[in-house]
C-alpha cells in the first residue's frame, strides 16, 4: 500500500471509527504471545508441575488416590525391589555418561581438531560422521541390533573374516558387554553433532592469537592445553552438559535394542527405562502404586538433572575465559 | 608450526577409518533391504546379486508402511507449521516492544529448553486422554509444537532483533498493523532463521520415537517410528522385510540431507551454540 492511497482511505473514513480501530490494533498486539504460551503452558509447564503433585499422592492405576506426603518417595529409596532397581539403574547411567564422553567426545574433539587443521576432504568427512545423526535414534537401535546379532549379524561375521572367532560374540546377550555396546552405538550416533560443535568452537578462535602463540614459541600439547582448549571452553560447556542430560535421560536406544527390562537381567536398565516401566509397564511389581512411584522417581530424576546441571554450568563457566 | 611427517597421513587415516565406520552401517543397512532373507544370512557382507524388491514387497504386505509414512508427513508438516506460526508471532512480540513483563516472558520460554519433558510424561498421558486425544495425530502435534517452541523463539527473536527498526516505520506510517507488518515486511526477510527452525523441528518430529510409543496404539495412527516397533516385534524373521523398513524410514531425511546438507549441520548445531 503506498502512501498517497492510505491517506485516502484516512480521510474517506468517519474519524470515530478510525479511533476504535486504532485502539483495537495497540490491543491487538498482546494477542501475538497468546498462542505459543497456550501450546507451551499446557503441553509442557502443566505436566511437569503436575509431575510434582502427583508424586505426593497413593495412586490406584490411573486414579488418584489419598495424599501421602513423601511416603512414594520413602518407598523408592528404602523398599525392595525398588531400592536395589534404582541404584543398579543410577550406576548404569553414571557408566553412560562416562562411556559417552569418552568414546563420543573424546574421538569428536580429536576429529574436529583433524578438520581444523585443514585437511583434503574436510566437507566430506562432515557430511560422513553426521550422517548416523539423521536416522531416527529407534532405527539406529534396529539396525544395531541386527549387525550385532550372533549368528548372522554382520560384526561377527566380519571378525570371522579376520580370523578373529575368539573375539566373536552375542554382544547384547551378554551383560558384560551390552551397556558397552549400547553406548558405543550412541555415541556412532552423536559423534558427528560433537564434532561440528567442537569444530566451531575452534574456528571461533581469532587467528591472530594462535599465530602470536606460535611466534611465541608454543606448540604441541603446550599450544593445545594453554591456547586451544581455554579458548574453545563454551563448546565443551555445551557438549558436556548436552551429553549430561541425555545419558541421564537415556530411554529410546535402550528400549529399542534391551526392550523396556534392559536385558539381559537388568544390565543395562537406566533411570528412565525404569521409570517407564513404573508409570507404564507395571511389570516389575509396582502393582497399584506404580504411577505414584514412577513420579517420585521422575521428580528425582529432574532434581538430580537440574542441580548437576547448574553445577556442572558453574564450574566450566569459570574456565571460560574473556576474549 | 613444524610437524613430523607422520602427523598429516595419520590424520587422514583415522579420518577415513571412522568415516568408514559412520558411512558402513548405513551401506549395509541399503545394500541388505535389496536382498531377500536367505540371501543375508548367507552372503551379510557381499553386495545383492540381483537387486530384488521383493524385501520392499514384503514390507509392504506385512505392515501398513504407507499409512505411517502418510502419518509422519502430516504430523511432521503440521506441527512445523504451527510451530513458525506461533513462534514467529511470539517472537515478534518479545522483540519489537518493549512491555516491563517482556523479559520475564522470554525467561519463560527460554525455561523450556532445560525441562526434560519425558519426565512429566504420566500427567502428560492423562492430559491427553482427558482431551480425548490419545490415539489422534494431534497429541503428537500439539506435544511437537510444544517442546519446538522454546528454541524456536529463541533463534527468531535473535533474528528479529538484528533487523533495524526502519524496515517497519514506513509500513506503520501507512497505517499497516503489526500482523502485516510481520508478514509482508520482516517474515519475508528471515528465510534463513526460518529454515534453521524449520529444519531442526521436522528432524525432531519426524525421528521421534518416544511420544508415539506413549499416545498412539492404533496400528492406523502409527508414525513411521512406532511402525518400525510392530514391523520388529511381529516379523523379526524377515531380515530383508527388516531392512527395507529402516532404509525406507530413513530415506526421506538422507535425500532432504543431500539436497541441503550445509543448511542441515548449520540448522542442528545453531540450536546448541546459541
Amino acid at each position: 500500500m503506498n502512501t498517497a492511497e492510505s491517506q485516502v482511505k484516512a480521510v474517506n473514513k468517519p474519524a470515530a471509527k478510525t479511533k476504535t480501530k486504532r485502539k483495537w490494533k495497540r490491543w491487538a498486539i498482546h494477542l501475538f504471545p497468546i498462542p505459543a504460551l497456550a501450546i507451551y503452558g499446557l503441553f509442557i509447564v502443566y505436566p511437569i508441575l503436575a509431575a510434582f503433585t502427583y508424586s505426593l499422592f497413593d495412586w490406584d492405576g490411573l486414579v488418584r488416590g489419598a495424599f501421602i506426603g513423601l511416603e512414594n518417595f520413602q518407598a523408592l529409596f528404602s523398599l525392595e525391589p525398588y531400592k536395589e532397581l534404582f541404584w543398579n539403574a543410577f550406576q548404569h547411567n553414571i557408566v553412560y555418561f562416562t562411556g559417552q564422553l569418552i568414546a563420543q567426545n573424546g574421538l569428536a574433539f580429536i576429529l574436529a581438531f583433524i578438520i581444523y587443521k585443514k585437511i583434503k576432504g574436510a566437507e566430506f568427512f562432515k557430511i560422513a560422521f553426521f550422517m548416523p545423526r539423521l536416522l531416527s535414534i529407534i532405527v539406529v537401535g534396529f539396525l544395531w541390533k541386527l549387525i550385532l546379532n550372533p549368528n548372522f549379524g554382520a560384526l561377527n561375521v566380519i571378525l570371522g573374516k579376520f580370523g578373529l572367532e575368539s573375539l566373536q560374540k552375542a554382544w547384547l546377550g551378554d551383560p558384560d558387554t551390552a551397556l558397552t555396546a549400547i553406548i558405543l552405538v550412541n555415541s556412532w550416533f552423536g559423534l558427528g553433532f560433537a564434532v561440528l560443535i567442537f569444530l566451531a568452537g575452534m574456528q571461533s578462535i581469532p587467528h591472530e592469537l594462535i599465530e602470536a602463540a606460535t611466534l611465541d614459541g608454543a606448540k604441541g600439547w603446550k599450544m593445545m592445553s594453554k591456547i586451544i582448549i581455554p579458548l574453545m571452553m563454551p563448546a565443551i560447556t555445551i557438549i558436556t552438559v548436552l551429553t549430561f542430560i541425555q545419558s541421564f535421560e537415556a530411554f529410546e536406544l535402550v528400549y529399542a535394542m534391551q526392550g523396556s527390562q534392559g536385558e539381559p537381567y537388568h544390565s543395562t536398565d537406566t533411570l528412565a527405562i525404569y521409570f517407564y516401566r513404573l508409570a507404564f509397564g507395571g511389570s516389575s511389581g509396582g502393582g497399584s502404586s506404580a504411577i505414584g512411584l514412577g513420579s517420585a522417581l521422575a521428580v528425582v530424576l529432574f532434581l538430580f538433572i537440574s542441580v548437576f546441571t547448574a553445577i556442572l554450568l558453574y564450574f566450566m563457566r569459570k574456565k571460560e575465559v574473556e576474549m | 608450526m613444524k610437524q613430523n611427517i607422520w602427523t598429516r597421513p595419520l590424520y587422514y587415516v583415522i579420518a577415513f577409518v571412522v568415516a568408514s565406520i559412520s558411512l558402513y552401517p548405513i551401506f549395509l543397512m541399503i545394500m541388505s533391504s535389496f536382498k531377500p532373507s536367505n540371501e543375508i544370512f548367507m552372503n551379510p557382507l557381499s553386495l545383492p546379486k540381483s537387486f530384488s524388491l521383493e524385501p520392499y514387497r514384503n514390507l509392504l504386505e506385512q505392515v501398513p508402511f504407507m499409512t505411517y509414512f502418510y502419518n509422519s508427513v502430516v504430523v511432521s508438516v503440521t506441527a512445523v507449521l504451527l510451530i513458525l506460526i506461533c513462534g514467529s508471532l511470539a517472537a515478534f512480540y518479545i522483540a519489537r516492544y518493549t512491555f516491563w513483563w517482556n523479559n520475564a516472558l522470554f525467561f519463560f520460554f527460554l525455561m523450556g529448553m532445560m525441562i526434560p519433558i519425558k519426565l512429566g510424561i504420566v500427567p502428560l498421558f492423562i492430559l491427553m486422554k482427558d482431551l480425548g486425544l490419545t490415539n489422534s495425530l494431534w497429541s503428537l502435534i500439539f506435544i511437537y509444537t510444544a517442546t519446538g517452541i522454546p528454541l524456536s523463539i529463541l533463534i527468531l527473536t535473535g533474528f528479529f532483533r538484528t533487523m533495524p527498526i526502519e524496515l517497519e516505520e514506513a509500513a506503520r506510517i501507512d497505517g499497516a498493523t503489526d500482523l502485516r507488518i510481520l508478514w509482508n515486511v520482516l517474515l519475508p526477510l528471515m528465510r534463513p532463521a526460518l529454515g534453521t527452525v524449520m529444519i531442526i523441528n521436522f528432524i525432531q518430529a519426524w525421528n521421534d520415537f518416544f511420544f508415539p510409543l506413549i499416545f498412539i496404539s492404533n496400528e492406523m495412527k502409527k508414525t513411521i517410528p512406532v511402525g518400525m516397533l510392530s514391523l520388529f516385534g511381529e516379523y523379526s524373521a524377515d531380515w530383508g522385510a527388516l531392512f527395507a523398513g529402516l532404509t525406507l524410514s530413513s530415506l526421506p531425511m538422507m535425500i532432504l540431507f543431500f539436497i541441503a546438507s550445509k543448511q542441515f549441520m548449520e540448522g542442528l548445531t545453531a540450536g546448541a551454540i546459541k
